[in-house]
């Protein structure tokens, strides 16, 4: 057998290999990266701890490129502690909604509209409220930091989750309750494995969009006060505003450097784990990658084993004991109708006084003509976004269909496709303003390309994906009838390809209405450059402490996304499965 | 907790499932079932006969809507921790090794690593696994992967082993191997739990395994009745009784409104295929000459001595003169039909219409055969057919006696001709018989 048991959540039953000597290169080499990673993350860790006094001391960030790369890793601890809160939040609340009737109807709703909404509207009301919790420390910036890149990793992650519990294959469950699984065996040894596949891809992705809001909330302008926060985003920031090219410049190799390191130390290894953990009992090839390969040849995993092996052991006995449960699961029992309906009257209840109270408060602070106006703007930055997918998708859908169709290319531009759309686009907000400076372009159209740049990606890879799903008989088939080019597009590509173009848009429509916020206000230097819009409106009003047309913004915005995905994604996705579905 | 006592019951179940679109439908109504130790029972039923449903609800997996089961006669709630299932589709966690599925439940009930690998190990051996044990399931083949779940169901040692359709998933031979090797454990005594309950739609898998088939009816799901399956193990699936229980379940299961119950008497299935006696036509004919001659009745161990031979050579003469109709055995006596008596004494042409009249009408092979040839195109049929045929009630050597036999009577009543080196049947025309 060439399999062992690497990756198994249970515990690490490592078999010994042959014989090998004493200390390998791989020894060393997987010793050294664990000992460099352990220090640089006490190193950095230790930063977070500084004491400041917000109104007088704040911590500046110096644009001496030397000093980045203690920024760009503490921005990657930034990173990571937001993963480990959103998969420990994803936890939770997939749980919650998987296994529960009654918490179903309340939070699968409520995750589509958190997913919907700006979530860098949200920045100013976070940053105040963490800083009023931490008071005196650096940790309150920190927190809200991590909060702002939570936000924008965990809904994803909860909704893959929350789809895998519930699509667990029916026998397998039945068999883990027969077999009186204790909650903790239930969750180890079936509900994670069948989940971990989304939740890595789902995570890598959402990590990748992170980095976006971590240039945001870095340097953030809150109640007339600038929050800073010592990391690659300030870093830009301030090159911004000192007009600094070649400090710009450093931050974006860094920035390309640090993605690419994280991909191939992080991500990679995480999808090749994860792979072993295919539901289907088909035989395929097993995916392979270099630093697995190093650090299974090492024999660092197997004193690891006989260390921690016996403490996971003991852990895992502990946590299935204490969780074992008796009796009948609380969904066999018959549900009570009038139970039913006084939950239902009392989640109206709720809602509605919420609305109630937000319409009132915004009423009072900003009066009903505000409400016409912000609406106005709304529109406006709705015409870009729309004016935005169009062109995305007559650029990059000829070039992702070609990509797709061709395996050679594909694997070439792949891995350059899935950087570009983990790069913040808002680090070459600096240069696209300059040129709108200098060509004398409004933001009111400039805008749409700052959009863009974060935005158009996700359509690109989808329409990979999706020409690469279409299967090559039908290809074949095509060209055998003769059928031309444009003849193909309306008959095989296009139909082929809906539903993932549909999936596409979905998120870069998402990614534009969050990117709005940032893109129709920029700066250069002491120049600041404004479109009208409903993203600028939520900027100026974080920016001065307004919070009725904060409230009023991000609830308009959030009533855009939200119609938009009722009334044009909702039908379009349910079309490409009814009716473009392939196999 | 006796270990006599009744392992499982199931009070008057029923079961409902609310539709989506409002409304229930109601899946299992009035179902009442016991299994009492060292018994097999199957559940057969059609799809729709909420057969699964009925395992399910019996294994704690399910609530019922109304109705309840006891184990060892006492009310339990949750999963039935006394009973181990056997899933249609192997139900294997693919990221664990056979081992560690293997031992699952064990280790999920606390027991110590080391005695749930002990007892893994063994189980994985009788099903056939030694040396499987790290391999993951993805390597394996379908029927490799159920043993993994048998074994996993052997581990729990249960009182009760649930299967639900366990070959069903599985190509034909490797279902056939597994069953049998199945069938095997459970004969050679050391089986690991002291009942099973498997659920099927195959007849011959039910008749092959179960000391008792349930029968159920479909829309809502009840219980139609029970038959009982007397044959000895191992089971040949050729034996005439086990066929004609095939034969009797099949038509059951055809007419939803047929009442199930005991086969009636072995007759009723045998009589589509008497066994035709070894006596040549001539012999008969030869015999009830004799018989006439006596008087028309005569004494059989008599008749015996005044011929020298032995009974054992005499009766079947005998029994092909009752089966054609021109005799009857009462008591020792055989006595001359009507049709005997016109066929001793009548001239050669007639007799032979008689014959075949007598064929056609006792011995529905015969017919059998004939509508066969007229059905062909080329008005042949060939003898491999029709042992073929034959080798279903009897046995190999047994089919080619009767067969002969056929061919012997068949030629005798002018019926049909066979061609020995092609071995193929064909039908006398009626023109060339009368002209002959």
């Amino acid at each position: 057998m060439t399999l062992t048991g690497w990756g198994k959540i249970s515990a690490f039953s490592l078999r010994s290999g042959e014989e090998r000597p004493a200390i390998s290169l791989a020894d060393v080499a997987v010793g050294l990266g664990v000992l460099t990673l352990l220090y640089g993350i006490a190193r950095v860790g230790a930063q977070s701890l500084v004491r400041f006094s917000p109104p007088d001391i704040i911590p500046s960030v110096s644009l001496d490129p030397w000093n980045l790369p203690n920024y760009v890793a503490r921005s990657t601890l930034r990173m990571f502690a937001a993963l480990v809160c959103s998969t420990l939040f994803t936890f939770a609340y997939g749980y919650a909604a998987a296994r529960s009737r009654r918490a179903e109807r309340v939070l699968v709703p409520l995750l589509d509209i958190l997913q919907s909404v700006p979530v860098l509207g949200f920045l100013s009301i976070t940053v105040t409220a963490f800083i009023a919790l931490f008071h005196g420390s650096l940790l309150g910036l920190e927190a809200a930091s991590v909060f702002a890149i939570f936000t924008g990793q965990a809904w994803n992650m909860t909704f893959s989750f929350y789809q895998s519990l519930r699509t667990v294959p029916h026998e397998l469950e039945e068999m883990a309750e027969l077999y009186r699984l204790s909650k903790w065996e239930r969750f180890t040894r079936l509900e994670l494995p069948a989940s971990v596949i989304g939740l890595v891809w789902n995570g890598m992705m959402s990590f990748g969009g992170g980095w976006f809001f971590l240039a945001a909330s870095e340097a953030i302008s809150v109640l007339n006060r600038q929050y800073t926060l010592p990391g690659i985003g300030s870093y830009v920031a301030a090159a911004t505003q000192a007009q600094d090219f070649r400090a710009l410049g450093w931050a974006i190799v860094t920035m390309i450097l640090v993605i690419l390191l994280i991909d191939q130390l992080f991500w990679k290894p995480m999808v090749t784990v994860a792979d072993r953990y295919k539901l289907e009992l088909s035989a395929g090839e097993e995916r392979r990658f270099w630093l697995i390969d190093l650090w299974r040849a090492s024999s660092l995993p197997e004193h690891f084993g006989s260390v921690v092996g016996p403490i996971l052991t003991w852990l895992d006995r502990s946590l299935s004991r204490a969780t074992r449960g008796a009796g009948v699961d609380s969904e066999k029992k018959q549900p009570s109708q009038w139970g039913d309906r006084i939950f239902n009257i009392v989640l109206a209840i709720v809602t509605a006084g919420l609305l109630f109270a937000a319409v009132r408060f915004v009423l009072e602070g900003a009066g009903g003509r505000e409400v016409g106006h912000a609406a106005l703007l709304g529109l406006l930055t709705l015409s870009r976004v729309i004016v935005l997918l169009i062109f995305s998708t007559l650029v990059w859908t000829p070039i992702g269909v070609a990509i797709g169709f061709s395996p050679k290319l594909a694997r070439v531009s792949q891995p350059i496709v899935q950087i570009l759309a983990s790069f913040p686009a808002n680090f070459l907000f600096p240069f696209a303003t300059l040129a709108f400076l200098k060509l004398g372009i409004s933001l009111n159209w400039g805008s749409m390309l700052l959009m863009a740049l974060g935005a158009q990606w996700y359509l690109l890879f989808n329409v990979i994906g999706g020409a690469q799903g279409i299967p090559n008989d039908l290809r074949e088939m095509a060209a055998s009838v003769g059928l031309r080019r444009s003849r193909e597009w309306k008959a095989l590509i296009g139909p082929g390809i809906f539903g993932s173009w549909v999936t596409g848009a979905i998120t870069a429509s998402g990614g534009a209405w969050n990117a709005s916020i940032v893109s129709e206000l920029v700066s250069w230097g002491n120049t600041t450059m404004k479109a009208d819009g409903l993203g600028a409106y939520i900027s100026e009003a974080t920016a001065k402490g307004d919070w009725p047309r904060i409230v009023l913004g991000v609830g308009l915005m959030s009533v855009f996304v939200v119609g938009l995905n009722r009334l044009v994604w909702r039908p379009l996705y349910a079309l490409a499965e009814n009716k473009y579905r392939l196999g | 907790m006796g270990s006599n006592g009744t392992l499982l019951t199931a009070e008057q179940l029923a079961k409902t499932f609310p539709l989506p679109a409002g409304g229930e439908q109601t899946v299992l109504e009035g179902v009442t079932l016991h299994v009492e130790p060292g018994e097999i029972v199957a559940l057969l039923g059609r799809s729709g006969s909420g057969k699964s449903t009925l395992l399910r609800i019996l294994a704690g997996l399910i609530l019922p809507s109304s109705g309840r089961v006891l184990k060892n006669g006492a009310p339990f709630s949750g999963p039935n921790p006394d009973v181990a299932m056997v899933f249609q589709s192997f139900a294997l966690l693919p990221w664990l090794t056979v081992q560690e599925n293997a031992e699952l439940g064990l280790f999920a009930r606390g027991v110590a690593k080391e005695i749930c690998e002990k007892e893994a190990i063994h189980a994985l051996s009788m099903v056939g696994l030694e040396g499987f044990e790290g391999a993951y399931p993805k390597e394996l083949s379908g029927g490799m992967r159920q043993r993994v779940g048998f074994a996993r169901a052997f581990v729990m040692k249960p009182d009760v082993l649930m299967m639900d359709e366990p070959f069903s998933a599985l190509d034909v031979l490797t279902a056939e191997n597994l069953r049998g090797e199945i069938s095997d454990l459970w004969e050679k005594g050391a089986f690991p739990a002291k009942s099973i309950l498997v659920v099927t739609h195959n007849i011959e898998e039910a008749v092959l395994l179960a000391d008792r088939i349930v029968v159920l009816g479909a829309n809502p799901g009840c219980i139609r009745g029970e038959v009982k399956v007397d044959i000895a193990r191992p089971r040949d699936k050729k034996g005439p009784r086990f066929v004609a229980l095939v034969d009797y379940i099949y038509t059951v299961m055809t007419n939803p409104q047929a009442p199930v119950g005991e086969l009636p008497v072995p007759k009723s299935s045998a009589d589509r295929f008497p066994m035709l006696p070894h006596a040549r036509a001539g012999g008969i004919s030869g015999l009830l000459e004799i018989v006439n001659d006596r008087g028309g009745r005569e004494d059989l161990p008599k008749l015996a001595e005044g011929l020298r031979l032995e009974i054992d050579d005499l009766l079947p003469a005998v029994d092909a003169a009752v089966v054609l109709g021109f005799a009857v055995v009462e008591q020792g006596d055989v006595t001359i039909t009507d049709a005997g008596r016109e066929f001793a004494t009548t001239g050669v042409h007639r007799s032979h219409e008689l014959f075949k009249e007598q064929l056609l009408k006792n011995i529905p092979f015969a017919t059998t055969v004939l509508e066969a040839i007229r059905h062909k195109k080329d008005g042949r049929i060939g003898k491999e057919f029709l042992v073929d045929i034959l080798d279903e009630h009897f046995s190999q050597s047994e089919a080619e006696r009767q067969f002969a036999t056929l061919v012997d009577w068949g030629r005798y009543a002018q019926l049909f001709e066979y061609d020995a080196d092609e071995e193929r049947l064909y039908e006398v025309e009626e023109e060339k018989g009368e002209a002959a």
